[in-house]
């Protein structure tokens, strides 16, 4: 099938059949990801990254090569005339000369959907700002269905779901699948209104706790977001707030296995740690089916 | 129009645009977000605190020599949802209507997000999109709620 989106600017844009037919073709192609050269000869993918993020310039760049394509890169942001006021509008159309498809991350929120209205080809957000990280998001549903499903889901969702943007895009991308959603923070981090709204209007089963301990037994699986220090004024309120909702062997004692979700970079507020590293088949698959067909 | 109508309490105008039904106290704020600061040559009469049956207290403008522009009906829309506007030719009225919220503002407001794309100095408008309550920035989904007012920037 092809993707109801020539752009991945949002999670929020995505459709359960879009959702289900990345999930489904990653699934394919996890089982070897070697074995798909043939499917994308010669297929260019532009990286335009505005700030620097190895792991996700690393997946994206093995995804292509793996479907038999290759990069173009924009390199450093201080090395190209971007450091010489180019506009991020005037960039991406530069690299939509060389390239099929362009991954775009940027520090500025928005700045992804801004970039989408001046390209034909179809553009990928790799994060913007606190704004939206669809891959990431993607590849968060592809391990939350391979442990614990996704229609009938109880899901947990703790830590900082203020300035967590993985946090906002997969609330969002779950409002398609019938999945009860716990979101478990300090007041100060609890989610942003925005997010809230979007949850209220798609008729989400949503419930707000300031503590995991009264949701826990009730879980299918948890997913936890890093509660960052520089969010705090002082040390000491960071370490008050993190110690709080660590989630670590004594915190899920007498629990049966809960499949823990965590994104990295990690810090040490779980022990317990089940992450699959399947970032790349995800990748791939949102590429082949981006560049499938005609376009 | 019988004698005690309130329109009646300001001086007819020959050409222009009468704004009536703004919630009442918020007149100058109106005339703030049209720009009209009183530097201009346009005349500008001001009602406030009019008895109404609709409002209880309502504020009415009329400005002299100048018909609003669909950008400024849309920033009207948005603080004064109320008002009616009525566009005057040769002291009569030619035009009379209800303002309409807009789906989606472009070009008028600023967003209150520094972070925001369109605040990065790109060739891209704030656009936003008008919800029940507010609005919101097309790009970074920001939520723009009581204080539209102070982001205008027509
Ligand atoms: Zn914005």
């Amino acid at each position: 099938m092809r993707m109801r989106q020539d752009h991945i600017t949002s999670a929020k844009a995505l459709s359960r059949g879009d959702i289900e037919a990345v999930l489904d073709r990653a699934a394919e192609f996890a089982g070897d990801p070697t074995a798909h050269a043939d499917r994308r000869p010669g297929a260019l993918l532009g990286l335009a990254f505005f700030e620097p993020s190895t792991r996700t310039r690393m997946s994206f760049a093995a995804a292509i090569k793996r479907l038999g394509g290759d990069i173009v890169d924009m390199g450093p942001v201080e090395a190209s005339s971007v450091s010489k006021g180019e506009s991020l509008a005037d960039t991406v159309r530069v690299i939509e000369g060389y390239a099929d498809a362009v991954v775009l991350r940027h520090p500025s929120e928005g700045a992804a959907t801004m970039a989408s209205e001046f390209v034909d080809v179809p553009l990928i957000n790799a994060g913007d700002g606190a704004g939206q990280h669809p891959t990431q998001t993607l590849l968060d549903l592809y391990t939350i269905r391979a442990a614990a499903g996704l229609d009938g889901l109880t899901l947990g969702i703790v830590g900082d779901l203020k300035y967590g943007r993985t946090v906002h895009s997969l609330a969002h991308a779950l409002t398609n699948f019938e999945v009860e959603q716990h979101f478990i923070s300090p007041e100060t981090l609890a989610l942003p209104e925005s997010v809230r709204y979007d949850l209220d209007a798609a008729g989400a089963a949503v419930e707000e706790h300031t503590s995991l301990e009264p949701v826990l037994g009730e879980l299918d699986a948890l997913y936890v977001t890093r509660i960052q220090q520089e969010r705090f004024p002082d040390e000491s309120e960071y370490r008050a707030v993190a110690g709080e909702y660590r989630i670590d062997a004594e915190t899920l004692a007498g629990i049966d296995e809960l499949p823990v979700l965590h994104p990295l970079p990690r810090i040490d507020e779980i022990q317990y740690f089940k992450q699959a590293h399947n970032g790349v088949p995800v990748r791939m698959a949102l590429l082949d089916l981006l560049l499938e067909g005609d376009r | 129009m019988t004698a005690d109508d309130p329109e009646l309490r300001v001086s007819k105008i020959e050409s222009g645009t009468v704004i009536d039904h703004i919630p009442g106290g918020l007149a100058l704020t109106v005339l703030g977000v049209l720009g009209i600061d009183g530097e201009g040559d346009a005349t500008v009469s001001v009602g406030m605190n009019v008895p109404s049956d609709r409002l209880g207290r309502k504020d009415i403008l009329k400005v002299e020599g100048h018909e609003l522009s669909q950008s400024e009906l849309d920033v009207l829309s948005l603080i004064a949802p109320e008002a009616t506007v009525n566009i005057i030719r040769g002291y009569e009225v030619a035009e009379k209507f209800r303002v309409e919220r807009p789906t989606e503002v472009v070009g008028v407001l600023a967003c209150p997000n520094p972070n925001c794309i369109t605040n990065a100095g790109e060739p891209a408008e704030a656009r936003f999109t008008v919800l029940d309550a507010g609005v919101r920035c097309t790009y970074c989904e920001t939520i723009l709620r009581e204080d539209i007012t102070d982001h205008v920037q027509v």
